[in-house]
């Protein structure tokens, strides 16, 4: 049971996005109303974002920003200059996975914006979200 | 100037949406010049970038001018990086050719389909052509999923611009494409905690040196692949295709039909051998005979489903996703001569479909008829229009010297190379589907309904249009033809473009073999 739980626990967050992936996944896949498909659209992007702010985390690192003191004159580390070597990569979280979400995130808000537009065309249509609703209807059509 | 050519090729429609967005709505006029000058721009830059590549080799462009920095590790890419070879070249090349060929066939259609809309249609259209020449040429990983985002985003809009039917194809579109486009970010995570990088180039130098059986880069290379096959239509996973294509208007039809799913299956040429490696893929992995099994499947099934529907754009859309199954099957094969196939077939099918998608746009439009029969007697009403579908019908069918059996030539020999016989069996048995399918149009379109023939038609079904063909042959002959030039001369370019391609067979194959060798792929035979 330790064992387990220390398994568990070790990788917390990427449980979570697991679960909350699936989430999303059933409700995309299983789900009979079209708004709550787009629910789960959200809740499994969320969980890919989720999963890249965890890459970039480590343990006892600080933000990636150098204080006043830090930055050499001139703004420019020199690899010759034995006296203010690189900083050391493990002592910062690294914040290229979170700046490629904050693009992810755009991408997510107008794919869903565009989503709902949608949704919001087919209710004008159908005049119902529900998708057998609408199937019923097509079915009808098909048969005049 | 010529070194600027590789960003030139999707600066240019970006900037052309732009325009539009600006201008366009208060000169509604101003719209199709913008798209056809920008386009233009972007064909003679792709054309230019691809005559260097020949010239020199392998093309990089370095985005806002980052050089590559040298650390302890090595070179490392800092910037996007853009990346053109002989293959992306002639992919390069068929997108812009095809985006400008089609801007002009819309002309018409954009203004008779969707009149209130002709602006916002120009502008999504723009956006795809930049987002999918983006694909093509970038060699950054997660841009590569931005682009495939935009490309995604302006086409569910031009499907939802349609009819009544296309809202609805275009939302199940969404969620596919939004599970596709998801899982393949998920797949380059994995790769970036691998490899720390995000350049393709790059990742592939870290992959060799990481254990070969490592679990992460075998689920990132399972779930870009699952992503890149729903957004390609590979067969279980095709659900949103024909629904999609074939009720979008007309234009956005001619557009996605020959682009979209190629682009996607060049995307996962360039995973497999590129980003994770030929040795990787094929050597290490041995998935060959698993996803080579599955591209049989969804030959026949693709064949079948296209053979039993009477919806000349429904049965289309089951054509390409027998195509696809052509391609990912020929891509697996391993060898060079089967890559080789896939990835000229991936040019004429291009090409194939363009010209099929065009002819049945203006035979719909023209007659009023989306069903098979719209093709009675239409050899003497249509005799330009009928020329180019035989062309592509016997390209289809793989007839020389269309390009069509060139490139099913280059993977049936692939495939007995490979030892892959029920794919050769497959491929045979398609060709076979394709020729009933369009034999029986030919023979439609030559013999029945007119009006020497019109007496011998008994079937029930063509008793239902005789009504309509009677009233069409009191018409004059030319009345039907009467298609603006326009239409005529984008799909009888394209269709020469089809023996074209075919005839110069060897050129093509001779700069994706060399582009090939360059990426350890087993010589076979």
């Amino acid at each position: 049971m330790d064992v387990f739980l220390d398994f568990l626990i070790a990788k917390f967050n990427y449980w979570i996005y697991v679960i909350l992936m699936m989430i999303g996944l059933f409700a995309m896949i299983a789900k009979n109303n079209l708004i709550k498909k787009l629910v789960g659209m959200c809740i499994f992007q969320t969980a890919i974002i989720l999963f890249y702010v965890s890459i970039g985390v480590k343990e006892d690192a600080r933000i990636p920003i150098l204080t006043g003191h830090e930055v050499p004159h001139g703004g420019h580390y020199h690899t010759e200059d034995h006296e203010r070597p690189y900083i050391d990569a493990k002592t910062v979280t690294n914040p290229i996975p979170h700046v490629l979400m904050l693009t992810a995130i755009v991408v997510g808000v107008s794919t869903l914006g565009m989503a709902l537009a949608i949704a919001q065309k087919v209710h004008l249509h159908y005049d119902s979200l529900e998708e057998d609703e609408i199937l019923a209807k097509l079915q009808l059509g098909n048969n005049d | 100037m010529t070194e600027q050519f590789p960003i030139l090729i999707i600066i240019a429609p970006l900037f052309g949406a732009i325009l539009i967005a600006l201008l366009g709505f208060r000169h509604q006029s101003l719209c199709l010049p913008t798209v056809l000058g920008s386009l233009a721009i972007s064909c003679a830059a792709a054309v230019g970038t691809f005559l260097k590549v020949l010239e020199q080799g392998t093309v990089l462009y370095n985005l806002s001018g980052w050089e590559r920095v040298t650390t302890p590790r090595g070179l490392f890419s800092v910037s996007i990086e853009y990346r053109v070879d002989a293959i992306s070249g002639l992919v390069l090349v068929a997108i812009a050719a095809v985006g400008l060929l089609n801007a002009i066939y819309s002309k018409v259609h954009v203004v008779t389909e969707t009149p209130n809309k002709v602006p916002h249609y120009y502008i999504l259209y723009l956006l795809l052509v930049a987002g999918l020449a983006g694909m093509t040429i970038t060699n950054d990983a997660f841009n590569l999923y931005v682009l495939i985002e935009i490309s995604s985003l302006s086409s569910y809009a031009l499907i939802a611009i349609g009819s009544r039917r296309a809202v609805l194809a275009s939302f199940n579109y969404v969620i596919m494409g939004t599970i596709g486009a998801s899982f393949y970010l998920l797949g380059v995570g994995y790769l970036y905690i691998k490899t720390g990088t995000l350049n393709m180039t790059d990742i592939h130098a870290a992959l060799a040196t990481l254990p070969k059986d490592s679990p992460s880069v075998q689920v990132a290379l399972i779930l870009i692949l699952i992503g890149l096959w729903i957004k390609m239509a590979f067969f279980p996973l095709h659900g949103w295709l024909p629904n999609a294509y074939a009720y979008s208007p007309t234009a956005t039809s001619t557009l996605m039909g020959p682009l979209v799913t190629q682009v996607m299956i060049y995307i996962m040429i360039r995973m497999m051998l590129s980003l994770f490696g030929a040795e990787y893929v094929f050597d290490h992995l041995q998935w060959t005979n698993i996803v080579v099994g599955l591209s049989v499947i969804a030959i026949v099934a693709g064949s079948l489903f296209a053979l039993s529907r009477s919806d000349l754009r429904k049965m289309l859309t089951y054509l390409i996703v027998a195509e696809v199954g052509y391609m990912v099957g020929g891509a697996w094969l391993a060898n060079s001569m089967g890559m080789t196939g896939a990835i000229y077939h991936i040019l004429s099918d291009a090409m194939m479909t363009f010209t099929l998608f065009m002819v049945i746009g203006i035979i719909i439009t023209r007659t009023g008829k989306t069903e098979l029969t719209a093709f009675q007697g239409l050899f003497r009403k249509m005799p330009i229009t009928m020329t180019g579908f035989t062309i592509a019908a016997l390209s289809m069918i793989g007839l020389p010297p269309t390009c069509g059996f060139f490139s099913k030539y280059y993977l049936v020999r692939g495939g007995i190379e490979a030892g892959q016989w029920a794919y050769v069996g497959a491929l045979l048995f398609s060709s076979l589907i394709n020729a009933v399918i369009f034999f029986r149009l030919i023979e439609m379109a030559y013999f029945h309904g007119g009006k020497a023939y019109g007496e011998e038609i008994t079937d029930k079904d063509h008793e239902h249009h005789h009504s309509r063909g009677r009233e069409l042959d009191a018409q004059p002959d030319e009345t039907l033809e009467q298609v603006p030039w326009s239409m005529l001369a984008p799909m009888l370019m394209a269709a020469a473009s089809l023996l074209a391609i075919g005839i110069f067979n060897r050129p093509i194959a001779g700069w994706i073999n060399a582009a090939l060798e360059t990426l350890n792929l087993a010589q076979g035979g």
